[in-house]
């Protein structure tokens, strides 16, 4: 999988940044900001649906770990997984907010959400520009049914399938046990294929 | 049945992979990272505002206020925070400013500043002492910089008071143009020299020709014959003594010999203190 070898390279880079951040946290925390916004701000993207909401949930997730990271001793900080930490921040923030706001996801189009998104897709275009249309309205279709999901079901299917956490990863940041981490990712992906299916019934277009 | 379970199987398959195209979807905004860092204060937002002395840039992060300015432009201020403070700068968009970005507006027409958050954090200790200490002069008056010195518990440390207060990063808001020579001399101003200091206090309504001419007369302080209190010439209970009732003073002891105390608003020296001057300010 292509993901866990950047992670795997990526490891000592971070503890190479636990170790700055025990240092000088003001000087080095914006280089935590730099190596994973993109990421998180994603992951925020995936689970709430929306745009601003998404900037909202990272905003305030980063604020925690910085005040969280102040807090910690440095043995606290230097068993620290970073990227997984992040990530639960990023959930619980995320959690909160659309619990508050009892928050129904809109639906949210990629292509408003990134410019970048017509140069990724640049390899699709080549095909021809149905290809290119078919790939967009593909994806689009899918985040629309993951938003149709229950959050607990949305949550370990971004981690697990898009993020691309580990199962031990995942269950130690959910604080769950493997199997049913498992079992949660499994359901999830079964009523995602549901939806899809329907929708598929519905309209003969997808597939 | 089996048939049926592998499409089953590979259709999971498929949506897995899709599921992993959309990893490098959505960038992420590029103020995301500025805000961020705005909120923790490793980053701070600037905003224009008209003062008594022409336009200003102030410069806060969620911390508090952490410079005042004026320069000609955007990218000179911009140049110039960089240099001095070492963190990043960037225009504050007003809708995503902390609440009491609202009252700094008021703050600099009216001149009362003391409820606003500062940050401080490039200051010594001795520097914030000093800085915090300048916040509580009420506008319109004036204090000594000995009076500073005397008030933060080091009274001998008349001209580091000044050279503090000449490197205030927040000169309007915290207000180190209150501070004065002993002799009501006006002193120097770090925020476009002793004309502007002079045009901020006239604006605050100090008479700054009576200040001159007691001070050629060696008054220091001003008592009330009724009351048997004396206070700085700016304090506000000097100004509402009665012409007929007003007491020249030069001195604490001079004061004391006559049986006035030192005001407990403007706590001017009591008698005893060693009299430092900043004569060379």
């Amino acid at each position: 999988m292509p993901m866990n070898h950047a992670d795997e390279a990526g490891f000592p880079q971070e503890q190479a940044l636990l170790n700055s951040l025990l240092v000088d946290l003001d000087h080095c925390f914006e280089q935590v900001v730099l190596r994973y916004e993109q990421r998180l701000f994603t992951f925020a993207l995936r689970l709430s649906g929306s745009y601003e909401e998404a900037q909202e949930i990272t905003q305030d997730a980063f604020v925690r770990a910085y005040h969280a990271l102040g807090g910690y001793s440095s043995e606290q900080v230097r068993s620290l997984a970073l990227r997984a930490w992040l990530y639960q921040i990023v959930l619980n923030v995320a959690r909160n907010r659309l619990r508050k706001l009892r928050h129904l996801p809109t639906c949210v189009s990629l292509e408003q959400v990134s410019t970048d998104a017509d140069e990724e897709l640049e390899g699709a275009r080549a095909e021809g520009p149905e290809a290119h249309l078919e790939a967009r309205e593909r994806q689009l279709l899918l985040q629309q049914a993951l938003l149709t999901l229950p959050l607990a079901y949305r949550e370990v299917i971004v981690l697990r399938h898009i993020e691309g956490l580990s199962y031990p990863e995942l269950a130690r940041l959910l604080n769950q046990p493997i199997g049913t981490v498992k079992a949660r990712v499994h359901r999830g992906l079964a009523q995602l294929r549901q939806v899809l299916a329907q929708h598929h019934a519905r309209e003969v277009l997808y597939g | 049945m089996a048939e049926q379970q592998s499409r089953s199987l590979s259709q999971a398959r498929q949506l897995v992979r899709e599921l992993r195209t959309f990893q490098q979807e959505a960038s992420s905004p590029p103020a995301l990272r500025s805000y961020v860092l705005f909120r923790v204060g490793l980053a701070d937002g600037y905003l224009r505002f008209s003062s008594p002395i022409g336009p200003v840039f102030v410069a806060l992060n969620a911390r508090g206020i952490s410079a005042v300015d004026h320069a000609a432009d955007a990218s000179r201020f911009e140049a110039r925070f960089c240099a001095e403070f070492g963190r990043a700068i960037f225009p504050l968009d007003p809708a995503e400013a902390p609440a009491w970005v609202g009252q700094i507006e008021s703050a600099l027409q009216t001149g009362q500043t003391a409820h606003l958050p500062f940050d401080l954090r490039g200051c010594s200790p001795f520097e914030q002492a000093v800085l915090c200490r300048t916040l509580l002069i009420p506008c319109g008056e004036v204090r000594p910089y000995a009076w500073v010195a005397r008030e933060i518990g080091q009274p001998h440390a008349v001209r580091a008071v000044g050279n503090a207060l000449a490197r205030n990063p927040i000169p309007l808001l915290i207000p180190c143009h209150r501070v004065v020579r002993s002799d009501c001399q006006i002193g120097n101003y770090s925020l476009g020299g002793p004309l502007n200091k002079r045009a901020l206090l006239e604006a605050e309504g100090i008479d700054l020709a009576l200040l001159k001419q007691l001070s050629a007369r060696g008054v220091r302080y001003i008592g009330s014959t009724t009351t048997h209190v004396y206070c700085f010439p700016t304090c506000r209970y000097a100004r509402r003594i009665a012409p007929e009732h007003r007491q020249p003073l030069r001195s604490p002891e001079e004061a004391a010999r006559l049986g006035y105390r030192p005001c407990q608003h403007c706590r001017p020296a009591p008698p005893g203190s060693p009299d430092i001057s900043l004569a060379s300010e």
